[in-house]
């Protein structure tokens, strides 16, 4: 994999807002197929990282790279400005899953999962629609197509945001905190069907607290802080063995509870 | 005392008031469909984090919102033709003036209910790809505008009642026509009381329908 062009290499991003710099230099190579947990504590910049990938923030200084190609106009700090159009190419390769859900009220949940396709993608509204009752049936909503997302739970409405981001057949999924709204009777029925996602060998890049998830889901596991990548490595060695002394003051408040 | 209203003279004018009231509805249609439309664009302007657009709306804005209609009609109708050398007809700078006037007070309408809706709403829709304009149309326009029917309707019986004041720069609408024809008559009681039962006939409609439309949009996907 080392050899590879990787899918999305980050090179030096730093990001601030005013005078408060939240990332302070991230390099990253991602390959294909990889499943990167990103954990740290709230203020790490672990969600601005994330925002950053597909410029829902703009990064300060650093480099995107998609497949090799940097996004934006390249300075001599890294990017930095990007053209709209070049923007919507981006969005519609690396998919974005918020924690607030943020579906469509005035659309029922098939239109949800339509509106990528046949509004940015120009899809004919039939195909979409076949493809949108795909994506519903894989997060198991099938059943509720016709429904609008009030009427749904919380699991249920970021399950059709899952669909939704997926119906753009992106490259790549960022999850942003993905559970961290949800009643915890509820977080389960998320985690199994990003779970699911990964045995189909996509590349996603997730943030959470959700440390027992992390284990299972990832290849590798990125402990963020202060801005800075603080350690990184296979979920075993990150989790169970962590060497860096944040790290383990960080997992050591999750386990404080644990019978 | 006791005062004999005779509206039978009136009522024998009619087509003249009738002529005055096309005049007055093409008025309101033109100034309200225009305004409505060229108010997202300044609302877009006023809402702005960029600088020049934002000042050049605000200004405008704040200009129409400040100064009396009359005197944006009569400058409009006799200043503009020293300045520019063209002539409007009464029709157009009336027209013109109350457009433009009305731009200014949707502008704030739709910048207010643009900036109603949650920040996520935007975000969802940059994040499967969508250019600012298919944001505006598919998402962020079809949820404001139910909550901004209210202060449209609020403006669009504003507007109807202010073309009246197209009559002080001759415009031949249904103003006008009633102080000719109260000055013909002698019957201003009677020609008035008329007169504001015709607009009240023209504009209630419009209000109740609007209440309908509000109810309906309300009502979508709750």
């Amino acid at each position: 994999m080392a050899d590879a062009t990787p899918v999305l290499a980050v090179e030096g991003l730093r990001k601030s807002f005013g005078p408060n710099e939240v990332l302070k230099g991230i390099d990253l190579k991602v390959g294909a197929g990889e499943r990167i947990a990103i954990l740290g504590s709230s203020g790490s910049g672990k969600s601005t990282f994330l925002r950053c990938i597909n410029f829902m923030e703009t990064p300060s200084a650093g480099r995107i790279v998609l497949d090799g190609a940097p996004i934006g106009t390249q300075g001599r700090g890294g990017v930095l400005a990007a053209k709209s159009a070049e923007l919507r190419r981006l969005r519609t390769r690396v998919g974005m899953i918020f924690q607030q859900f943020n579906l469509f009220p005035h659309m029922t949940v098939l239109e949800n999962v339509m509106e990528g396709p046949v509004t940015v993608k120009g899809l004919k509204r039939e195909e979409a629609r076949a493809k949108a009752q795909d994506y519903l049936k894989r997060v198991g909503l099938a059943e509720k197509a016709d429904q609008y997302p009030q009427r749904l739970s919380g699991g249920q409405q970021q399950r059709v945001a899952i669909a939704r981001a997926l119906a753009m057949e992106p490259e790549i999924l960022l999850f942003d905190e993905p559970t961290s709204s949800l009643d915890p009777e509820l977080v389960g029925e998320v985690l199994d069907v990003i779970l699911g996602l990964s045995q189909e060998g996509r590349t996603m890049l997730l943030v959470t607290h959700e440390l027992g998830f992390a284990y299972h889901f990832a290849t590798r596991v990125l402990f963020l802080h202060e801005g800075r990548i603080h350690e990184q490595g296979t979920p075993d060695e990150v989790l169970k063995n962590p060497g860096q002394e944040r790290t383990q003051a960080f997992l050591r408040r999750f386990s404080a509870f644990h019978f | 005392m006791s005062y004999s209203f005779q509206f039978g003279e009136i009522l024998a004018n009619g087509d003249l008031l009738l002529r005055g009231l096309k005049l007055t509805v093409l008025l309101f249609a033109l100034a309200f469909s225009g305004a409505l439309v060229c108010g997202l664009f300044i609302g877009l302007a006023r809402g702005s984090a960029r600088r020049l657009p934002n000042l050049i709306a605000t200004a405008y804005i704040e200009l129409f919102r400040n100064t009396p209609v009359l005197v944006q009609l009569i400058w409009f109708y006799y200043a503009m033709p020293a300045l520019t050398g063209w002539q409007p007809t009464a029709f157009t700078a009336a027209a013109l003036g109350l457009f433009l006037n009305t731009s200014a007070y949707c502008a704030e309408i739709w910048r207010a209910g643009l900036q109603s809706l949650p920040a996520g709403q935007w975000e969802a829709g940059r994040a499967i790809g969508m250019s600012e304009w298919q944001l505006l149309r598919r998402i962020v326009v079809p949820q404001a505008i139910a909550r901004m029917v209210p202060a449209f309707t609020n403006r669009g019986v504003e507007l109807a009642k202010m073309t009246s004041i197209a009559s002080t720069i001759t415009v031949q609408e249904l103003m006008y026509e009633a102080k000719m024809l109260s000055t013909q008559t002698f019957l201003p009681l009677e020609t008035f009381t008329v007169v504001a039962v015709i607009y009240f006939v023209l504009i209630y409609p419009g209000t109740l329908a609007a209440y309908a439309l509000e109810r309906r949009l309300n009502s979508k996907g709750a």
